[in-house]
């Protein structure tokens, strides 16, 4: 159970403007402008709940994880997880959490990856038996087999990031935060590490925040969703409630024979080339139903597909309706 | 307590394997030796009766710092410290249960001892079988070399909680090697590095001798060769453990404090 309440951040930052004059003025004053990384969050995560933390570059996502693994400390605000403060009680938070920083390693570079996850028992004193169930455990979903014997510096970065998660889970923390985990990997290296995430949420019930800014991370893994911009937190619900408030218009792809389906109210064409159609339409005006008959009333239709908007859209649309 | 023993471990694992860095390293400490021999050799001519250490011990002496060059030179940095601080890896430190104090306290030493393990066997071999005034003598008895082991111990630890300073000034500044520019040259010389101490005036050398420099490669290194003996020896042993303990200490306040206000940049 994680409670964040009013979590205020601010981080200090040099400026100054370009040039020589400039840069020989700051010798002797410097201007500072303070930068409010996170602003009031507050939110609530129940336990076995696995949450997409989305927003733009800088909005805060990163500071919020690392506040939570205790890495940083805020100025004001209340965070408790489990009934502790990380930053108060840091070693014996981390004990019960895994993280994942998509950007940085925590596997030795050159030793085999089996020494680091040695290592890594040895720091949370994970007994012996439960660190091997684990380790098969965690070699043969995430295909670690080959690998545990080369030297963390060979591994393609597909192969590193599967080494990461399995490092941030040898000790079976509660608690699993994934900053970025999908960043730079390739289609099956991604679905691989989305399905493995989704199985340890749903056999270990293994409460998961991930932040990411892939959107089929959010759509594959996330059922609730918590957007963050300039600071503070904008939005929490499900993905479903979000795609409707961002437009609730459909889009229908048709391939057709012949002349061109005709247009009526309600309905608007985006692209119409190579005997395939793109049209966008308001069910308030005009049912699916409707429309569908409408079209190929005097048109044969090969082939015909209906999509809600798909996140990305949905997220572009959030972020141009907060300005962020 | 163990899991510092592991990192203590898999630090010097990974060490050992850099053999061509240990191969660099030890043609540099055969020169240097020869070199520094060589010209003691030359002002122990005109006068052997005005230096203040026998020609034997100044040798022994040299050798030794050689030998252990990685266990006791202040400028041998842990790179890999500095740079979790710089790139923000700290992070992944920070989210282990451990002190991060006492890890990297165990890195350092391992590192230095897995650098020195490699480095000391074939120049000890080799000052071992010189021709005599300038071979390593042998301690003058078992209970002087015990006390030299000991006195190793501790002063490996005083130069890895002086170097940790070194390192926690990092969270204040934003390029290491000013600070660490100062204290190499400082550390060096007051340590004994370039001179032995008893070659320094008087006064002079009444003060150096409490520092905690004194405690680094001047005291294994002149208990060894006998230059300083019996009850001499351990005060200076019981000078190291205050040094270790006091270092100690103000590192960890340090750390605790300075940890408060870590910003870890960018993604």
């Amino acid at each position: 159970m994680i409670t964040l309440e009013n979590i205020n951040k601010t981080f200090r930052v040099a400026k100054r403007q370009a040039g020589f004059s400039n840069a020989f003025k700051a010798l002797f004053s410097r201007e500072y402008e303070h930068i409010h990384a996170l602003s009031n969050v507050s939110f609530t995560i129940n336990e076995g709940e696995m949450v997409g933390y989305i927003g733009p570059n800088g909005a805060g996502k990163s500071t919020t994880i690392k506040i939570m693994c205790g890495v940083l400390t805020p100025e004001s605000g209340i965070c408790q997880i489990n009934g502790l403060t990380p930053w108060k009680h840091r070693i014996s938070h981390v004990r019960e959490i895994g993280v994942v920083f998509g950007q940085r390693s925590q596997l030795w570079w050159d030793v085999p990856v089996i020494d680091s996850f040695e290592l890594i028992r040895d720091i949370y004193k994970t007994d012996r038996i439960a660190y091997k169930k684990n380790l098969e455990e965690l070699s043969h979903l995430l295909e670690l087999t080959e690998i545990l014997k080369t030297p963390a510096r060979s591994l393609s970065l597909g192969q590193r990031m599967r080494c990461e998660i399995a490092a941030s889970l040898l000790h079976s923390p509660k608690i699993l935060f994934l900053d970025e985990p999908t960043i730079g990997l390739d289609a099956p290296s991604k679905l691989a590490v989305r399905q493995f995430i989704k199985e340890l949420n749903q056999k270990n019930g293994t409460t998961v925040l991930l932040t990411t800014h892939d959107m089929q991370d959010i759509e594959a893994l996330s059922e609730r969703i918590l957007l963050i911009g300039k600071g503070k937190i904008l939005l929490d619900g499900s993905l479903n409630e979000l795609k409707k408030r961002a437009t609730n218009r459909k889009t229908l792809i048709i391939e057709y024979a012949g002349k061109p389906p005709e247009i009526c109210e309600g309905m608007s064409v985006i692209e119409d080339k190579n005997k395939r159609i793109i049209i966008t339409l308001d069910p308030d005006v005009i049912s699916i139903t409707d429309a569908i008959s409408r079209l190929s009333a005097d048109t044969a239709i090969s082939d015909l597909s209906i999509a809600s908007i798909t996140a990305e859209e949905m997220v572009a649309a959030l972020y141009r309706e907060y300005s962020i | 307590m163990k899991k510092y023993f592991a990192i203590f471990h898999i630090r010097f694992v990974n060490t050992l394997q850099y053999r061509a860095a240990a191969l660099a390293g030890l043609s540099t400490q055969f020169a240097w030796g020869f070199m520094l021999i060589f010209s003691f050799a030359a002002f122990y001519r005109v006068n052997p009766n005005s230096f203040p250490m026998e020609f034997s011990h100044t040798v022994s002496f040299i050798w030794i710092q050689q030998a252990f060059l990685a266990l006791f030179a202040l400028w041998f940095w842990d790179d890999d410290i500095a740079n979790s601080i710089l790139d923000g890896g700290i992070a992944y430190d920070l989210v282990r249960p451990i002190n991060l104090y006492g890890k990297w306290f165990s890195t350092s030493a391992a590192k230095r001892l897995a650098r020195a393990v490699l480095r000391c066997i074939p120049i000890l071999f080799v000052a071992f079988i010189l021709p005599a005034p300038y071979r390593l003598i042998l301690p003058p008895s078992l209970l002087q070399f015990a006390l030299f082991i000991l006195s190793t111990t501790l002063g490996l630890g005083v130069v890895v909680a002086f170097a940790m300073l070194v390192y926690t000034s990092l969270f204040y500044t934003v390029s290491p090697s000013g600070i660490r520019v100062m204290v190499m040259v400082l550390g060096d010389f007051l340590s004994g590095g370039i001179v032995p101490l008893p070659f320094f005036p008087a006064p002079v050398r009444n003060v150096v001798e409490l520092l905690p420099f004194a405690s680094m490669l001047n005291m294994p290194a002149r208990i060894y060769s006998g230059s300083i003996a019996g009850m001499d020896a351990l005060s200076g042993i019981l000078l190291q453990c205050f040094w270790l303990a006091a270092l100690v200490l103000i590192g960890t306040l340090i750390s605790r404090r300075v940890l408060k206000r870590v910003i870890v940049q960018g993604g």
